[in-house]
């Protein structure tokens, strides 16, 4: 027999690697990534573990800025050292071994301290698509956080100490288009069919079919049948109640054939049909938040600068209030259901006809608004991509760390308020921040020689940081004895689920896809807790 | 390395002094049986001996984590060999490693990184490898993709557990067990106290059940590109026999996938089916589940950190059952998986099987493959008759199968089964035999229409 040669499709070197990953966030995620250019500043076991998960999958560049030599400590805890590093730059030994995990990667180290850097080139931030630090003291966090709020890097801060860990994630402002929700929502328009719909469903004729076809009758069809029936009775009305959604069953119910012995049919279909009656009669309706999004001022006062989010969000709001008339574009996805091909490929097409329609309109809209403000062109894949996506449009509008460390702002009643419950993690919060205003003024970290000495210094620590925002001291010390049991270890295993969630983040970042931590969380690896705060 | 220590044991050089704070110091949170010492620390270096299940993506976490939380004495077992679609999160391989040993390649990239690391590679499977091996680890942590193997483990270090003469447990022969599992951007990770918490068997219930596609779907109503693979995968393969009827379709052969890609490609013309890509095609061919470095590193890092729990007491485990999910921002959440008291691998109660006396063989064995408290695969059956073995149905071994397929529409009564007789069953979920004594009960049906 001769062998059969099939053309092999385009499969190259790259795409085989990466394919696991290509499954989450597709080849234009991938595309992102690799031209993002992440940096970290001080090469810690947080630090490599960080950019271990971000290098691993291809990211385009590093850098590592840190001006520590490597000691003996960082060898035990850090996997991108080696015994031969020892008193060596440790972000330059860090890349070279990094680098080693990916030969696609560019990688830089630069062996300044964040604070000269900040004073003589702060510039060289800019280049960045964010920037993850660890390890830093206050003061450079404020100086640092400030710098890159006002230049708008996206900017991870993050600590680990004993079994604590946080990171706080600054941005200012993040759009996510594609957020892969758990369960989208169906958007089948049965309330208010458009034109094309309209024609197929009520030119289908239940009664009509033959029995042997009947089992092949997409659902979608079914319950827009019955629906209709149910309307005879019921003028102008949808079913919403409990009630009327049971009379829609009976309905369906009374459509399903029934054999010579009166026992109704087994058919899949029909079955199908009931199940949706609770979730696929639900109206159409522009969800609020994407509204407010809509009707916010970046997307009703254009500028020249206008991100191409703001654009389409614009373009898209023009949609809806003119040839859409109040509703989202549709979203042109129809669910597998039992049904012959013919009928699933027709009603197929008709969704997908109507969604590329309104897409073409969109997509002209947003030329239009690009040709008013010679502005950069958007493509229409990124408009498709948009409206596809336009039920689950996703913003955050970060907030600074400079303000949220001075305790500014609302920040003081909101950590108090979780204090008043009181909330272990927001304890844990502020043990951190006090751990960090110790090295500040003791430069050495709260028990790191002996942790009995420093429980009332690091108590002092705490009282101010509670003081400032009016809130009392804490009833027992047990937490701040923690804290100085640590003595400042950095324990490998506590950085590396860290380090893996902070790629995490980092990735969601450069990639705008999925929705990024807002903005703050807390690792407690003794209790096995997390927690996410908002400041 | 510094002079001054090198005369110093391992333990107290200033390397782990990020250790020693923690084991060497008291804190409030400690757990209670908790003696802060030197000797903790010496005891996860120099005693304290880890198997790990699996050199892959959690595997190769694992391995670094535990050398650097200070373990030295650690196996690795793994039969795979590295492929190129690993090396976006499996970070101890290289390009140069294709198609070598996982195990033996992460054991020695390790070694050498973190020297006084002593861990030891297995490329086998964890079938091939006794009671008397897996029985020499204080703890055994696994990071596999496949439930059947995952089960098969479990039952193995359940089948270690004795217990004494008033029924209660031998502690000492409680080898604990941390299991952690990623899909894509989620995870799973939990502990279990063979015995004494919630097993593998216990918690069936929380794997997903496989996606299938009916096979009438399959052959006469194609809707989804999915649909068109698989028809080809299932049946135009073994029509046309691409390659000769001796070659089976192999997912991991490119010309193989090729072909199928194109077949599926020339069904959905066909029928108007849009989207059937190359990707797809591999992806429901192999059933590929989605993979990222961050997801593996965490949910490898937070089982290391109960392995370190486990092994110096220095805080209570968490109990029982972490799941995390990284896709919607981050987020965690712990619960009790309950122990089920009937469960087939811990629970040291006879098992009981109720059936109607009317019942076929086929009926026993549907209860084995579906029922929640078995989930099995292929059992095979056997019973014992006048101090006789009789297998009573064995699908695993061919010309067994076809000397016992009639035994399955059988009665059980006609096959010598009784009220309270013994049943031996065998599954690749299992590495012993499970004895199920059968309970006759009333046929309901009978009941009323009489
Ligand atoms: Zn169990």
């Amino acid at each position: 027999m001769a062998s059969p040669s099939p053309k092999s499709p385009e499969q190259t070197e790259k795409t085989k690697q990466y394919d696991r990953q290509l499954r989450l966030w597709g080849d234009h995620g991938q595309m992102a990534l690799e031209h993002g250019h992440v940096c970290l500043i001080n090469a810690t076991a947080l630090g490599t573990e960080v950019l271990k998960s971000i290098v691993l999958p291809g990211v385009g560049s590093i850098t590592i800025a840190d001006d520590k030599t490597v000691s003996d400590d960082d060898i035990g805890n850090n996997f991108f050292l080696e015994s031969s590093s020892n008193g060596l730059n440790r972000g330059s030994e860090a890349l070279r071994l990094l680098l080693e995990l990916n030969p696609a990667v560019q990688g830089h180290a630069v062996q300044e301290p964040t604070d000269q850097i900040l004073r003589e080139n702060p510039d060289f931030f800019k280049a960045f698509s964010v920037v993850v630090a660890t390890a830093l003291e206050d003061k450079t966090i404020q100086n640092l956080a400030q710098h890159l709020w006002d230049i708008n890097v996206p900017f991870i801060l993050c600590r680990s100490v004993g079994f604590l860990g946080s990171f706080r994630i600054q941005i200012k402002e993040h759009a996510v288009v594609e957020t892969h929700p758990d369960n989208e929502q169906t958007d089948l328009r049965l309330d208010v069919p458009f034109p094309a719909l309209a024609e197929y469903l009520d030119g289908f004729d239940i009664d009509g079919v033959e029995l042997k076809d009947h089992g092949h009758i997409p659902w979608i069809v079914i319950l827009y049948k019955a629906v209709q029936k149910w309307q005879i009775s019921n003028t102008n009305c949808w079913p919403m109640s409990r009630k009327q959604k049971n009379e829609v069953k009976s309905i369906i119910e009374e459509f399903i054939r029934k054999d010579e012995n009166g026992i109704p049919i087994n058919e899949e279909n029909f079955e199908e049909a009931l199940r949706a009656v609770n979730t696929a009669l639900m109206p159409t309706f522009l969800p609020t938040n994407i509204q407010n999004l809509l009707y916010s001022s970046a997307a009703t006062n254009l500028t020249k600068e206008s991100s191409p989010f703001w654009i389409m969000c614009s373009a898209l709001r023009n949609f809806i209030e003119s040839e859409g008339k109040g509703k989202l574009p549709l979203r042109g996805v129809l669910p597998d259901m039992t049904a012959s091909t013919e009928h699933y490929i027709k009603l197929q097409n008709i969704y997908r006809s109507q969604a590329a329609m309104e897409t073409e309109i969109i997509y002209r809209k947003v030329q239009q608004i690009i040709a008013q403000l010679h502005c950069e062109n958007i493509s229409e894949g990124e408009v498709k991509l948009f409206c596809r996506h336009a039920h689950d449009l996703y913003l955050i509008k970060g907030s600074n760390i400079a303000t949220e460390h001075q305790l500014g702002g609302t920040v003081a009643a909101y950590i108090s308020r979780y204090l008043e419950e009181p909330d272990v993690m927001m304890v844990h919060y502020i043990l951190l921040r006090a751990a960090e205003m110790f090295r500040s003024e003791h430069c050495r970290a709260p028990g790191d020689w002996e942790p009995e000495g420093d429980i009332a210094m690091l108590k002092t620590c705490v009282n101010k940081i509670l003081s400032d925002i009016s809130c009392s001291p804490f009833p027992k010390d047990d937490h701040i004895h923690e804290m100085c049991r640590y003595g400042g270890a950095e324990i490998h295993s506590v950085s590396a689920f860290l380090g893996g969630c902070v790629a995490h983040e980092a990735i969601k970042i450069v990639t705008k896809q999925y929705k990024p931590v807002n903005n703050t969380f807390i690792y407690d690896g003794a209790s096995t807790n997390t927690t996410t705060f908002t400041f | 390395m510094a002079t001054g220590e090198s005369q110093t044991p391992d333990y107290q050089q200033r390397k782990w002094q990020n250790l020693r704070k923690l084991l060497e110091r008291s804190g409030p949170f400690c757990h209670p049986d908790f003696e802060p010492s030197a000797e903790i620390l010496d005891f996860i270096m120099n005693s304290c001996k880890v198997l790990i299940v699996g050199a892959g993506g959690l595997g190769c976490e694992l391995l670094k984590d535990l050398a650097l939380m200070g373990f030295k004495k650690i196996h690795i077992v793994d039969m795979d060999t590295i492929e190129l679609s690993n090396l976006n999160r499996q970070f101890l391989f290289r390009k140069n490693d294709i198609g070598l040993s996982k195990a033996k390649c992460a054991v020695e990239f390790v070694n050498k990184r973190i020297p006084g690391c002593e861990a030891t590679a297995h490329h086998c499977a964890i079938q091939d490898l006794d009671e008397g091996f897996y029985k020499q680890f204080h703890i055994v942590v696994c990071g596999l993709d496949s439930i059947v193997a995952r089960r098969w483990l479990n039952g193995m270090l359940m089948s270690l557990l004795q217990y004494n003469d008033d029924r209660s447990l031998d502690q000492s022969t409680v080898i604990p067990l941390v299991d952690g599992g990623t899909e894509g951007f989620k995870g799973n990770a939990r502990v279990i106290l063979p015995g004494m918490s919630a097993c593998i068997e216990c918690t069936l219930d929380l794997y997903p059940p496989q996606k299938t596609f009916p096979l009438c779907t399959i052959a006469n109503t194609p809707r989804l590109p999915e649909h068109c693979i698989e028809y080809v995968k299932v049946i135009q393969w073994a029509k046309e026999n691409p390659w000769g009827t001796t070659t089976g379709l192999d997912g991991d052969d490119p010309q193989h996938v090729a072909w199928v890609y194109e077949k599926a490609q020339e069904r959905a013309l066909k029928y108007g089916i849009a989207n059937v890509t190359y990707r797809l095609t591999q992806g429901v061919l192999k059933n590929i589940i989605p993979a990222v470095a961050s997801t593996n590193a965490a949910i490898a890092a937070f089982c290391a950190t109960e392995v370190f729990k486990l092994a110096t007491s220095c805080c209570v485990n968490m109990n029982n059952y972490m799941v995390l999910n990284m896709a919607d921002g981050v987020y965690t959440y712990t619960f009790s998986a309950e122990k089920s008291p009937d469960c087939v691998a811990c629970s040291n109660n006879t098992q009981v099987m109720e059936i109607q006396a009317e019942a076929t063989l086929q009926m026993i064995y549907d209860k084995l493959c579906e029922d929640q408290l078995y989930m099995m695969k292929s059992p095979g059956i056997t019973t014992v008759i006048n101090g006789r073995n009789k297998t009573l149905y064995m699908s695993s071994i061919k010309s067994i199968e076809e000397r016992t397929r009639d035994n399955l529409k059988k009665k059980i009564t006609d096959l010598g089964l009784y009220n309270g007789a013994d049943i031996l069953v065998a599954d690749v979920t299992t590495p012993n035999t499970i004895t199920i004594k059968l309970k006759f009960i009333e046929n309901i049906d009978v009941e009323m229409s009489r």
